[in-house]
């Protein structure tokens, strides 16, 4: 430390001829270091120390009631592939991403090119469409929870045309498409403004070469279009992919699993197995589990890029 | 300056003696305890504040904080502030964690810590005692009733059946009568909203049916009782309409329906310009008369750090003074406080022959909810094993043996 210390106060008494410590160079980067010190030390302590720590507990049997905490190796694991519920909750969890992906990413581009044409009114219903992003989740949640009950506004508006409407949340078929489309109304927004700039960014010449050439409205959004705005489709389909598998509070609020299992998501599962069943082992293990899907899904998504994405040849 | 210095150091050096005496010693320096609760009405909070500040007179340096945590994830949050190393120093115990918390070893005995102890009713403590000792004071022993909004029974034509006629056949047919005259919905099972099964033990103990076996580990949702209770249960739903189908939201306290079963300490939700009422017990079912109670506890956990003052208060806390002020909000255990003229006074709201015949009647005779080692598990597979049952076509017998395969496995754990 004095060391250190004596080299900083008087790096210009060192040997002659010795080039001295404390160069431009270093002290640049020590100042940089500096910088990014508070937010790296962040990420130490909230994102990797966790992520160590998850797998960590994931090889114990932790019961914080009995305070036990003992190391079982991979029994958490051999339980998993046992678990008779693991299979219902991948399947509703691969349901939900795949419906909240698929109908989000269409509605967000359709949405995004109606608004993207140059008539009156398109600002507000850009604002109409963008405002249930700025809502508070939960908020936007439990008012929905409230219009899908049985006698909610929803059956309501429907019995007004004569329409008997199901029990939204309460019956196998409806509850997990209720999920996924109050999911989609909340961020369709967010897409959309994302691809009305990527949209905005294609420039016009394409267009005017394009119909010079005799091509149809479906050939221009196809051939050039499309590819044009492939990065920002690459970009929110991996925000909402990994969005999608992250659905806590929704489900939490409108259904909590049921009916059935038939809307348990691994992230609610691991929630109830740690936090209600009082098994934080067993809930670290599907926790790392969850983070092995998103990794996998996230390096796939980003391999693929390059078959589809223009720009990336 | 030197002499400064030196006093300075001096004073340094005591205080930090002093501190480390005060570390090996829990009992001496201020200490504040902190004490879970799942109740933040205004009028309990003030009360609870009372006794601490009571206590604080004769033992100033201890400080009493109550935490009301919501009901709803209240058994989540105070295991996962265990976890998280911050247990509180008391917590309240919902009686469906009680089996958990009592065999875990996560509560110091009380038995020390009470006074009078022979006076608590076996049937209030049975359900807290390990291995004879008492792991925590079942504060609040609250027995489940029928709350009739007379008035909207009246408007309807009906009259409320009395004495022998008060089953639950004739219950449904009011209820269901009154529904379909007044536009309101008739009987609505408290808290139930077609999750919390465990509070159906009020209807299907009218059949003598029971979730499981009292050893725990058979289910009985297979077994006949349980079979023609839900059969009745299911026609009253769908058939009769004389119960809010699922996701039908209706607050019997807002006038919004006919009945309700709920326990008595929620008389409170009463406001004095509203309908009129009346407090009845559960209605009789085939195997006769029968009567259901729902239990807090008071524990005081091994891992907060005064668990000797936390014992201390904790006896302040449940003495006979204190448990007869408690008393207006939570039915107590002790013997020589239930009789109609304690009680009479503490609950202005509810007539004498009420707490005859609902609280002090139900108190002896009641039996604990449903409750079970692993209780959140075994009602989340309970929970969603009934779910087929809540549509209009179901199988009811069917879906019961669903229930069983489903909880069988863990009710062997």
């Amino acid at each position: 430390m004095t060391d250190v210390l004596d080299r900083t106060a008087s790096p210009v008494r060192s040997a002659p001829g010795r080039r001295p410590f404390w160069t431009t160079r270093r002290r640049d980067q020590l100042t940089a270091y500096a910088f990014i010190t508070p937010a790296l030390l962040g990420a130490l302590a909230f994102v990797f120390l966790p992520l160590v720590l998850v797998v960590w507990y994931s090889l114990h049997e932790w019961n914080v009631l009995a305070d036990t905490f003992n190391f079982v190796g991979a029994e958490n694991y051999r339980k998993l592939a046992d678990d008779p519920n693991v299979p219902a909750v991948l399947r509703a969890t691969a349901f939900f991403s795949i419906g909240l992906v698929v109908l989000n990413l269409a509605l967000a581009l359709l949405l995004a090119v109606l608004l993207n044409q140059k008539l009156r009114g398109t600002t507000f219903f850009r604002v109409l469409f963008f405002s249930p992003v700025v809502v508070s989740l939960l908020a936007w949640t439990i008012v929905w929870g409230f219009l899908l009950q049985d006698n909610g506004g929803l059956n309501g508006l429907l019995d007004a045309i004569g329409i008997d409407g199901p029990n939204w949340l309460r019956s196998g078929g409806t509850a997990m498409a209720s999920v996924v489309i109050v999911q989609v109304f909340k961020n369709v927004g967010l897409n959309m403004v994302l691809f009305l700039a990527a949209l905005q960014g294609v420039p016009q010449e394409l267009y005017e070469a394009a119909r010079t050439d005799g091509a149809g409205p479906w050939t221009i959004f196809r051939r050039i279009t499309l590819p044009l705005i492939s990065p920002t489709i690459l970009l929110t389909s991996i925000i909402t992919v990994v969005g999608s598998l992250q659905v806590f509070a929704q489900i939490s609020v409108l259904t909590q699993g049921g009916p059935g299992t038939s809307t348990t998501v691994l992230v609610y599962y691991l929630y109830q197995q740690a936090f209600q069943f009082h098994a934080f082992g067993y809930g670290a293990t599907l926790s790392v589990v969850l983070f092995l899907i998103v990794l996998a899904l996230t390096v796939l998504q980003w391999q693929m890029r390059k078959r589809w994405v223009f720009h990336e040849h | 300056m030197r002499k400064t210095i030196s006093i300075a150091a001096t004073v340094a050096l005591l205080g930090a003696l002093t501190a480390c005496g005060g570390g090996e010693a829990e009992s001496s320096g201020p200490v504040t305890l902190r004490m879970t609760t799942w109740s933040a009405n205004p009028d309990h909070v003030k009360l609870f504040d009372a006794i601490a500040a009571d206590y604080k007179t004769t033992h100033p340096d201890v400080t009493v904080q109550f935490d009301a945590l919501p009901f709803e994830s209240y058994t989540t949050t105070v295991t996962t502030q265990i976890a998280g190393g911050n247990a509180p120093d008391i917590a309240w115990i919902l009686e469906g964690a009680a089996p958990d918390f009592v065999a875990s070893g996560a509560l110091t005995p009380l038995d020390e810590s009470i006074d009078d102890a022979a006076d608590l009713a076996p049937t209030a403590t049975a359900l807290w005692k390990q291995d004879g000792k008492l792991m925590a004071y079942p504060f609040s022993t609250s027995p489940f009733g029928v709350f009739v909004n007379t008035d909207l029974v009246k408007k309807a034509g009906q009259k409320l059946p009395a004495g022998d006629e008060w089953t639950w056949d004739n219950a449904a047919k009011v209820a269901a009568a009154t529904a379909s005259k007044t536009g309101k919905q008739g009987l609505v099972v408290r808290d139930f909203d077609y999750k919390d099964w465990t509070n159906l033990a009020t209807v299907f103990r009218g059949w003598g049916a029971e979730a499981w076996t009292a050893d725990g580990k058979t289910c009985g949702f297979d077994q006949q009782p349980m079979i023609d209770a839900m059969t009745f249960l299911h026609k009253a739903i769908f058939t009769d309409k004389a119960l809010p189908a699922p996701g039908v939201a209706a607050d019997f306290f807002a006038g919004e329906s006919a009945m309700t079963i709920a326990q008595i300490s929620r008389a409170s939700l009463l406001k004095e310009d509203g309908f009129g009422w009346a407090l009845v017990p559960l209605p009789a079912g085939p195997s006769g008369g029968y009567s259901v109670i729902g239990q807090g506890g008071i524990g005081v956990l091994k891992k907060g750090k005064n668990a000797s003052a936390a014992q201390e208060f904790v006896k302040f806390f449940t003495s006979p003074a204190n448990s007869e002020k408690l008393a207006q909000f939570f039915p107590p255990p002790r013997k020589s406080q239930l009789n109609a003229d304690t009680l009479a006074k503490a609950n202005p709201l509810l007539k004498p022959e009420q707490l005859q015949d609902v609280v002090i009647d139900g108190i002896e005779n009641g039996v604990v909810k449903p409750s079970h080692a692993g209780s959140a598990e075994i009602n989340q597979a309970v929970r969603s094993g009934l779910d087929p049952l809540w549509k209009p076509d179901a199988d009811v017998a069917g879906v019961l043996k669903g229930v069983c395969a489903a909880i069988n496995p863990l009710l062997a754990k």
